[in-house]
């Protein structure tokens, strides 16, 4: 005998519940379909496509009225179910009309949820889940210079944005997390994908906070962040997550939770009422993505056929419908102990793949740009097969077994043919390829036929690599040495491309270059802060954590794992305050050994870590400062005493020594930089070992360079004599600069000349005027953010607090 | 009493940062990585390597300051060319807290 089967709700879930039933059970129900939106099942995760006008309404209709005709389903569509009754088993409609039930199915769904920000009732502020949300961003898309604000940046916001975009509006994503997608992406493939959209002309914001939403006569008009930023906007788009909608449910006494609670056969608590869909919750698990409702689907059916069948959450995939942003995530990608990844990246396409073994099984895997292989990869998962047999060419894929290794010309072939490679010659990409297409098949002679790689030479691991690139196995590029394990790139290399990718963080250089690891190593992370420290002043965030101990901490670590202690003294001249000062603090702190150095400065060694910001404070109230004897950077300014007091002195010496200092300290370089100035040629101040040294002459100075006194001794050579104090701190500068800028890291300026040769240093500090010029104002302009005194920002305004005291003291405690 | 003893809140450590608990029997380094997993270890292999608190931290790993020695976090374990270890100490993270063994900390516990 037919049964009364009544569906609240004409959703994905209950449609595919009816096709199963009519395929197991016939002729067993009599079916009445609700649906409080006036239409029949169509494919809700296809409006993004609709939105982007990739597809019309009509193809995304899954049921049409004829198929409802043809199973004997009795619709109702735009009518809503107010009541039900369980003891009488029936449904009261909207309009009043009560109806009976053999069989209730709850196919209620979700419900967006709004975040109750101030002003989220205004006209304008929308949630995107039914067709009338996209048709209104469909039609903002017809008004000139329309503006939208998307809240969300996970799937549903991106398709969001994404299709605005399309639609010619200027869309702003805002995302409180730390990266999009953060649920199924990890922060490199997020990355990728914020690149990717911000290349469609998307803004995307990231950690950031709605604090208010603006409106003018009841209509949307801008988002305030907490940050005081206003975005303005036309329409306000909310896309931060669903609630399943239990409120029918609940009103009619079913157990619920977050979701309507249903047993492995979709039952709720009434064993007349069903339930299925994104309205459930089934063993603590709710629903948002397709693939696990379509199962629950096939059990509802059974169940309702009288037929075994039970309803298990299996493993999910997540693919992202925005064309031009491949990416797939499965499974669970979270670090944890035990755990290992193998990572694939290759910049040139865009591509980030990332597998998470445990116990030689991928339990999780992620994959940006190319993501050919990730049903492969997700069967793997499902079915926790053993990997360690082809776990070498496992990223790879199916299809490549024992494949080759990377291509370490991705970096390169992705640059624009009108990069600068050789920043010398002023010589591009495109013309070092014209080169090699006109016959030059050598280093040596791309080098004489374009010029590039011929001065400073550091560009030639660039032009070996477009040698290659164009040429294949027929170019065979000489040994180059790679800044570490972590990638292929010389230092050269890499510096080069920081700055011709415009690379600004260090996250950010490890996906554009291809590093070989997650992370990098102690080698090149220093390195790579120190790079963008010098490519980016102003902008680039320096990084504390990839630097070394001395520089993080602003002071020497010692053998005993306390730190010596040198404040500033300018020229090596000091006060009788200043040292009272240093007596003072020696006698407070305990310091056991007070040095005079080399540099002319007083080093307090032994200070307790825990002690530094407080010795600090009391050496700042003085009037001192960091002496910065630990930096990569510059050092000290050593002098003699000059025309001042000594009878063979040529000129002020010790003002000149100042006044350099006082122009240069802060300073970053590749490797620490000494300097002195001698009043005389006996040299005093032994300006002739230093990195650059000043000797004064009765016409003049004279500045010589690349000096050293450590494991290797060089006596400097001249660079050129000036007549004027003015220019020679215009050239001291200049040469810094022009180190700092070129240099690999950890190279002293003796090294680095050995390599690019004295006449190529002076041709750009001497002879081109102009050039002088430009690298000392560089120079300048980044000391506007380097000339901060460390130890101030940490004694008197506790910067970096957690460096210096223990998390917990347990020797003060007390033995039970 | 508890097996495990607070030491702090998840937020006193930066991502990539280290800080010290002193104990009676020596500093132990407690870190919390780019991934935000915290570990503990002795700061000090003595006459080897350490303060490991000191050091630059990638993946989960730690280079010493001293002598360029790499120590796996999750074993304690001396990397590459270099052979040794030093002790690691069951931390846990509860409700933002950070909670270390109690017997790496307390000498009484330690004894039994």
């Amino acid at each position: 005998m037919t049964q009364k089967l009544i569906i609240i709700g004409a959703g994905m879930a209950a449609g595919r519940a009816l096709e199963h039933l009519f395929e197991v059970a016939p002729n067993a129900y009599d079916v009445t379909l609700f649906n409080a939106e006036p239409r029949g099942t169509y494919n809700r995760i296809m409006l993004s496509p609709v939105l982007s006008g990739d597809k019309v309404f009509d193809e995304i209709v899954t049921h049409t009225a004829e198929w409802y005709e043809e199973n004997g389903v009795t619709p109702r569509f735009g009518e809503k179910i107010v009541n039900i009754d369980r003891s009488a088993q029936t449904v009261t409609s909207e309009n009043g009309e009560v109806l009976h039930y053999d069989k209730l199915i709850i196919a209620t769904g979700s419900n967006p949820f709004i975040i109750p920000l101030p002003g989220h009732d205004l006209n304008g502020v929308i949630a995107y889940r039914d067709l009338e949300d996209t048709n209104t961003m469909i039609a903002l898309g017809d008004k000139p210079g329309a503006k939208a604000v998307v809240i969300g940046g996970g799937l549903l916001g991106l398709e969001a944005a994404a299709g605005l975009a399309l639609r010619g509006v200027d869309v702003t994503v805002v995302h409180i997390m730390g990266h999009l997608m953060e649920r199924q992406l990890d922060e490199a493939a997020g990355y990728l994908l914020r690149k990717a959209l911000v290349d469609k002309g998307i803004t995307v914001k990231c950690s950031a906070n709605s604090k208010e939403i603006l409106g003018e006569n009841g209509k949307v008009k801008a988002l305030l962040l907490d940050d005081g930023t206003e975005l303005p906007c036309d329409l306000l788009v909310m896309a931060v997550g669903i609630r399943p909608s239990v409120a029918l449910a609940a009103e009619a006494g079913l157990a619920t939770g977050r979701g309507i609670h249903v047993d492995d056969q979709m039952v709720t608590s009434d064993e007349n009422i069903l339930s299925l869909g994104e309205c459930v919750e089934h063993n603590g698990d709710i629903f948002g993505l397709v693939a696990p409702i379509f199962d629950q689907a096939k059990v509802i059916a059974k169940t309702l056929a009288g037929e075994e069948a039970a309803f298990s959450n299996k493993e999910v995939a997540t693919k992202l419908k925005v064309t031009g942003c491949d990416l797939f995530s499965a499974g669970d990608f979270a670090d944890a102990d035990g755990r290992e990844d193998i990572v694939f990246r290759d910049p040139a396409r865009g591509v980030y793949k990332r597998l998470v073994i445990e116990d030689n099984r991928i339990v999780g895997a992620v994959m940006y740009g190319d993501t050919a292989d990730g049903n492969w990869f997700f069967g793997l998962i499902k079915d926790r097969e053993d990997i360690s047999e082809m776990r070498d060419t496992l990223i790879f894929g199916p299809a490549y077994q024992g494949g080759s290794p990377l291509d370490p010309m991705a970096a390169v072939a992705a640059l624009p043919d009108d990069t600068e490679i050789c920043g010398c010659n002023g010589i591009s990409k495109a013309q070092i390829i014209a080169a090699i297409n006109d016959g030059a098949h050598t280093l040596d002679a791309v080098k004489s036929i374009s010029k590039a790689g011929s001065s400073c030479g550091s560009c030639v691991g660039l032009v070996g690599d477009l040698l290659s690139f164009t040429l294949g196995d027929e170019f065979k590029m000489p040994e180059k040495e790679v800044v570490c394990k972590c990638t292929d790139l010389s230092h050269d290399d890499v510096r080069k491309l920081i700055v011709a990718k415009e690379l600004k963080s260090i996250p950010q250089a490890m996906q554009e270059l291809d590093w070989k690891t997650t992370c990098g190593c102690h080698v090149c992370r220093p390195a790579l802060n120190y790079y963008m420290v010098c490519a980016w002043p102003g902008t680039y965030e320096d990084d504390g954590k990839s630097r070394f101990v001395n520089e993080r901490v602003h002071a020497n670590i010692q053998k005993d794992g306390t730190y010596s202690v040198v404040p500033r003294m300018l020229g090596g001249i000091t006060t009788p305050n200043e040292l009272r000062a240093i007596a003072d603090a020696a006698d407070k702190f305990d310091v056991p050994t007070v040095k005079v150095t080399g540099g002319q400065r007083i080093d307090l060694l032994g200070v307790k870590k825990e002690d530094l910001p407080a010795i600090w404070y009391d050496l700042g109230k003085a009037g001192m400062m960091s002496g910065q004897a630990y930096a990569k950077g510059l050092r000290t300014v050593k002098t003699c005493v000059g025309s001042d007091h000594c009878r063979f002195g040529t000129q002020d010496s010790t003002g000149l020594g100042i006044q350099i200092e006082d122009a240069m300290w802060g300073a970053w370089s590749p490797h620490k930089f000494k300097l002195a100035v001698s009043g005389c040629p006996r040299n005093c101040a032994e300006a002739t070992c230093k990195d650059l040294g000043i000797i004064c002459v009765d016409s003049g100075y004279q500045i010589l360079v690349g000096g050293a006194a450590g494991l290797d001794l060089r006596e400097t050579d001249l660079l050129v004599q000036v007549a004027t104090e003015e220019e020679a701190i215009e050239v001291s500068c200049a040469f810094y600069q022009l180190y700092r800028e070129g240099a690999q890291y950890l190279h002293r300026p003796y090294k680095w000349i050995a390599k690019v040769g004295l006449d190529w240093v002076k041709e750009r500090v001497v002879d081109d005027l102009e050039n002088r010029k430009a690298l000392a104002e560089r120079f300048h302009y980044s000391q506007k953010f380097y000339q901060i005194d460390p130890w101030a920002e940490r004694a008197k305004q506790g910067v970096d607090a957690h460096e210096f005291a223990p998390i917990a003291d347990f020797t003060k405690v007390e033995a039970e | 009493m508890s097996d495990f003893i607070e030491i702090g809140s998840i937020n006193d450590i930066p991502l990539r940062g280290a800080r010290v608990v002193r104990t009676h029997h020596g500093d132990i380094a407690v870190f919390r990585t780019a991934t935000g997993n915290v570990y503990a270890l002795d700061e000090y292999l003595p006459g080897k390597a350490g303060p490991l608190s000191n050091g630059i931290q990638h993946d989960e790993k730690v280079t010493d300051p001293m002598y360029n020695w790499v120590f796996d976090l999750t074993t304690g374990e001396a990397l590459g060319a270099d052979e040794g270890k030093v002790e690691t100490y069951e931390v846990k993270c509860v409700a933002g807290r950070i909670h270390i063994a109690a017997k790496a900390v307390i000498p009484s516990v330690a004894a039994e």
